[in-house]
């Protein structure tokens, strides 16, 4: 039983071992993008449109009001960071059920690269907003003694949000390797099926909280 | 009874410990949060999309120490660094 898909190696090149966490990774990057392409090569205005362009649709238009209703700002300047983090995870979490296929996010590299994403963003989406020195002042707000609790806080909150999305998905896969050893007939469907819901829920949790922390360091100051 | 044993057992009852008393926390604080929620949307049906949003960040939140203490377990059964090192020691 292998506790993270880092260790399962399928190939090298160089001295790199292509693990199956960047094969996985590759794969639902390449979904992701091939089916975006796929579906908006045809964009109609005109009521007869193509039910892939109508899914995206819903999708976005979802995610848009959603951003709206989280950050009380306009959506655009968020969407594409954002609506990127949902869908990778959402679809990474969903794919499980294909058999043969382990979760990246099932490894602490992805989460945790994921997290680190949002750690980085948090300050560009800050700094645009309120310029360099309107965002280092939020630090010292309200007393300049806050400083090093608001730098424990960024730290702190990056490492939970990855240890979070990790845990929950190792858990999923783990959970299910240890039921289909004990009862292999119908209890592991059932579970398989609690494990697509936690995914989904973990990736919508995932990118609310990035658009909590986003909109808080980009909040318009008067 | 050397050190070797020693450490398996200290690993496997730690484990376990660390998944009881972990959820102890995570579980109360959970169940609390749901039956405010419940009879939040109770008074105000009109905002039930708003308190489950809320509740459901929340409950990942609260979820997340949890979370923490079964990757402490889960490291002390399959990825001791302790019993590692007295097995690259041993051999």
């Amino acid at each position: 039983m292998e506790i993270s898909p880092d260790l399962i190696v399928f190939f090298k090149i160089g001295g790199f071992n292509i693990s199956a966490t960047i094969v996985f990774t590759w794969i639902v990057m390449g979904l992701l993008i091939i089916t975006a392409w796929l579906s908006t090569r045809r964009l109609n205005v005109e009521p007869p449109i193509s039910r892939w362009q109508n899914l995206l649709e819903i999708i976005v238009t979802y995610i848009r009001e959603q951003i709206r209703e989280i950050t009380l700002q306009q959506p655009d300047r968020y969407l594409p960071f954002l609506g990127t983090l949902f869908l990778f995870i959402a679809v990474s979490n969903l794919l499980a059920i294909v058999p043969g296929y382990s979760p990246p996010t099932g490894s602490l590299s992805t989460t945790a690269a994921l997290a680190i994403c949002v750690f980085l963003a948090v300050p560009v989406y800050g700094i645009t907003q309120n310029g360099f020195i309107g965002y280092l002042r939020h630090y010292s707000q309200p007393t300049v003694f806050m400083i090093p609790f608001h730098i424990i806080n960024e730290l702190s909150r990056t490492l939970s949000m990855a240890v979070r999305l990790f845990g929950n998905i190792m858990s999923g896969s783990m959970i299910l390797a240890i039921l289909l050893s004990i009862t292999p007939l119908f209890v592991p469907i059932v579970m398989e099926v609690l494990g697509m819901l936690i995914g989904l829920v973990q990736a919508y949790i995932f990118a609310v909280l990035a658009t909590v922390y986003i909109a808080s360091a980009a909040r318009v100051h008067e | 009874m050397d050190g070797i044993d020693n450490i398996a057992i200290a690993s496997i009852v730690m484990a376990g410990l660390t998944m009881a008393i972990g959820s102890i926390g995570p579980a109360i604080g959970e169940a609390w949060a749901l039956s405010k929620a419940m009879s939040a949307i109770a008074q105000q049906p009109d905002e039930a999309g708003t308190i489950t949003r809320t509740l459901f960040v929340g409950l990942a939140m609260i979820e997340s120490v949890a979370i923490y203490c079964f990757v402490i377990s889960i490291i002390l059964i399959f990825a001791n660094p302790f019993w590692n090192y007295m097995v690259l020691k041993a051999g």
